[in-house]
């Protein structure tokens, strides 16, 4: 039965294939081709992306010989786990991951606050002098942080609020090395890439209608009360993706860290301080200067980055929707 | 009718103030934490800094740091000059790249949530100090060669290199399209939110559009350059002038790392402000023209 159905499927295309004078044999064989072109291309792309990751899992637990041998390629013939153990010790991992952990969060949740106020601020106020300001949103996304940074550096490194600390201690304070500075700098818009987050939560709030506003100033809210009530739980999509955004790129972050946060243990500062923790690791073990061995910097590195990467990781594919979908969905335009 | 009016100047200077309250942390922090730095590190390229115990002062020196950079460092000019060039080089090869990547995860197919997912991947994970590691890491890259050198003649790209370059037509152009295909996972792996910026503008575009254009008869491939390519062209400036601006935030900027060398480790202010200030014009210089021209061709449809 379900024979007979097939074949008259069958002979039905090639009949309809004939009335079309050959079209639709074309048509589909193109689009077959296509589709195979279109998996090929895909999956080369989506490999060449993901095989650094996969190479650094298997090279993770990998014994340092494992390395020297031409037969080892991707499956670990001495399987261990000592790599996790040194690199966590390197890089004091239980104690950089709970500091950058706690750095993070708090940083992501205060930028994201204050660029919601201001990307609010931007999307439905009319005030003077509005478009001067926005400019200089722009001009902060565009001016690279390195280009102040050696002011910055200085500015904190002799911090003074109009010369009160100086009247009072007769010494300006120096923020350098303590997180201050960059809380104080979070607070004010100017993290890491806080142009780009007042921008794109700007753009979403413009594309909320008016009249849910309005109607709330009708019925009696407040311009607090309206925000606070109406427009901020609509905007949650924006709000989420521009918060892992925040978290993850703070997470890994190296140059404010640096600039900033150079006394904190973080992960971003002691993974790119890794390879000496292990000359230094091995001095102590020996007793004399030794470089480590290509190799054996080669399964610390990666494995360090591995865990670095799989917090963030595990937040992803939890988030994945939220980073991809509402990004595409709130439609970022110029 | 006279108080009406009143009534509404009233209104509107209330949300006036409501919006300056609201965008007040930005006011302050820019004026604190990029005005003034900005101003000062203007000041300090022309000076030589002297960090004492607990002041630093700056003493006027003319141009003699700009003269330094230019003339007397040995490396910074060749520095600034390869990462320009790599910069525009790389720069066009992540637009066409993500372009291409966003029409085809723009159609429909099985696992495009996976494939969305994987692409978008890099923007995490090789951000700050991985892209950094991964990009610095000589042991890696001379294992690499060394690999390369065994394994020759397999490579399928390096067998059409040669004979494209035995064949002597336009080697230099050749070059330069090898070193980018050479270095396609570099691009690959920055051009995340590029592929989101297009694809987002791509689902704005109506399909009554395509619809109408397919029934007057339009090929595919017509289809793209007519009626794709105008009404996404706005998103090509704005790509542009992110890639543009992510590549000098990298943390693998060659010019970066010299400044922030000649900052950290020998404490040369002025010198390492004059270094930032040349680099940063030339790109802001850069981002202007470029985007002057591409702004030119922009299509708007409403």
């Amino acid at each position: 039965m379900t024979k007979a159905i097939a074949k008259q499927k069958n002979s039905s295309f090639w009949e309809r294939n004939k009335k079309s004078e050959g079209y639709l044999l074309k048509k589909t064989v193109l689009d077959i081709g296509l589709k195979i072109c279109r998996f090929i291309l895909l999956f080369g792309m989506c490999f060449m992306i993901l095989q650094p990751i996969l190479n650094k899992i298997s090279v993770s637990f990998m014994a340092e010989e494992d390395l020297y041998s031409p037969m080892v390629v991707s499956i670990p013939e001495h399987f261990t786990t000592e790599n996790y153990q040194l690199a966590a010790e390197l890089m004091s991992y239980g104690e950089s991951i709970v500091n950058s952990l706690l750095i993070s969060f708090s940083i992501a949740v205060l930028q994201i606050a204050v660029c919601t106020l201001v990307g609010y601020g931007f999307a439905r106020f009319n005030f003077p002098l509005k478009k001067f300001w926005f400019a200089c949103v722009m001009m902060v996304v565009l001016v690279p942080p390195q280009t102040i940074s050696t002011s910055l550096h200085l500015h904190f490194r002799f911090f003074d609020i109009l010369g009160i600390f100086k009247l009072i201690t007769g010494n300006s304070l120096n923020l350098r090395g303590s997180v201050l500075p960059y809380y104080l700098m979070s607070a004010g818009c100017m993290g890491l890439k806080n142009g780009l987050y007042i921008y794109m939560i700007r753009q979403f709030f413009r594309n909320i209608p008016m009249e849910l506003e309005e109607a709330a100033y009708v019925d009696g809210c407040g311009t607090l009360k309206t925000f606070l009530r109406i427009m901020l739980p609509d905007a949650t999509p924006i709000l989420t993706s521009c918060f892992l955004f925040s978290f993850v790129w703070q997470w890994t972050d190296g140059f404010y860290s640096k600039l900033f946060l150079g006394n904190a243990k973080l992960v971003s500062t002691s993974l790119s301080r890794i390879v000496d923790s292990l000359a230094a690791f091995l001095q102590r073990l020996q007793g004399s200067p030794v470089t480590p061995t290509v190799a054996k910097t080669d399964c610390i590195l990666s494995t360090g980055t591995l865990m670095i990467i799989v917090p963030v990781l595990i937040l992803y594919l939890f988030a994945q929707k939220g980073f991809v979908e509402s990004l595409s969905s709130s439609g970022i335009k110029m | 009718m006279k108080k009406q009016k009143n009534k509404l100047a009233g209104l509107q200077r209330r949300k006036a103030i409501a919006g300056y309250i609201f965008i007040a942390p930005f006011i302050v922090g820019f004026l604190v934490f990029m005005v003034k730095p900005f101003i000062q590190s203007l000041y300090m390229s022309f000076c030589n800094v002297e960090v004492g115990a607990g002041n630093f002062n700056p003493i006027w020196a003319g141009i003699e740091n700009y003269h330094r950079a230019f003339r007397i460092d040995p490396e910074f000019v060749r520095l600034l000059t390869e990462e320009i060039s790599r910069m525009v080089v790389d720069s066009l090869a992540i637009m066409v790249f993500s372009f291409f990547v966003a029409l085809i995860l723009n159609q429909k197919f099985k696992g495009r949530a996976l494939v969305r997912a994987i692409f978008f991947l890099p923007v995490i994970l090789s951000s700050g100090v991985i892209l950094g590691l991964e990009t610095e890491n000589s042991l890696m890259s001379t294992i690499q060669v060394a690999i390369e050198e065994n394994t020759s003649g397999i490579s399928i790209t390096a067998a059409v290199e040669e004979i494209l370059r035995t064949a002597g037509v336009g080697v230099r152009a050749f070059e330069k399209v090898f070193e980018v295909i050479d270095n396609i996972y570099n691009i690959a792996i920055s051009s995340g939110i590029q592929i989101i910026i297009f694809l987002s503008g791509l689902q704005t575009i109506s399909t009554s559009m395509y619809e109408a254009a397919d029934i007057e008869g339009c090929t595919k491939w017509e289809s793209l350059w007519k009626i794709t390519f105008p009404m996404i062209s706005s998103m090509f400036l704005v790509n542009w002038v992110y890639t543009i601006i992510d590549f000098c935030m990298r943390s693998d900027n060659e010019v970066i790392e010299k400044i922030t060398k000649v900052m950290v480790q020998q404490i040369n202010y002025g010198f390492s402000s004059a270094m930032t200030w040349i680099y940063f014009l030339i790109v802001i210089a850069f981002v202007g023209i470029s985007s002057f021209i591409i702004s030119k061709g922009v299509y708007y449809y409403d």
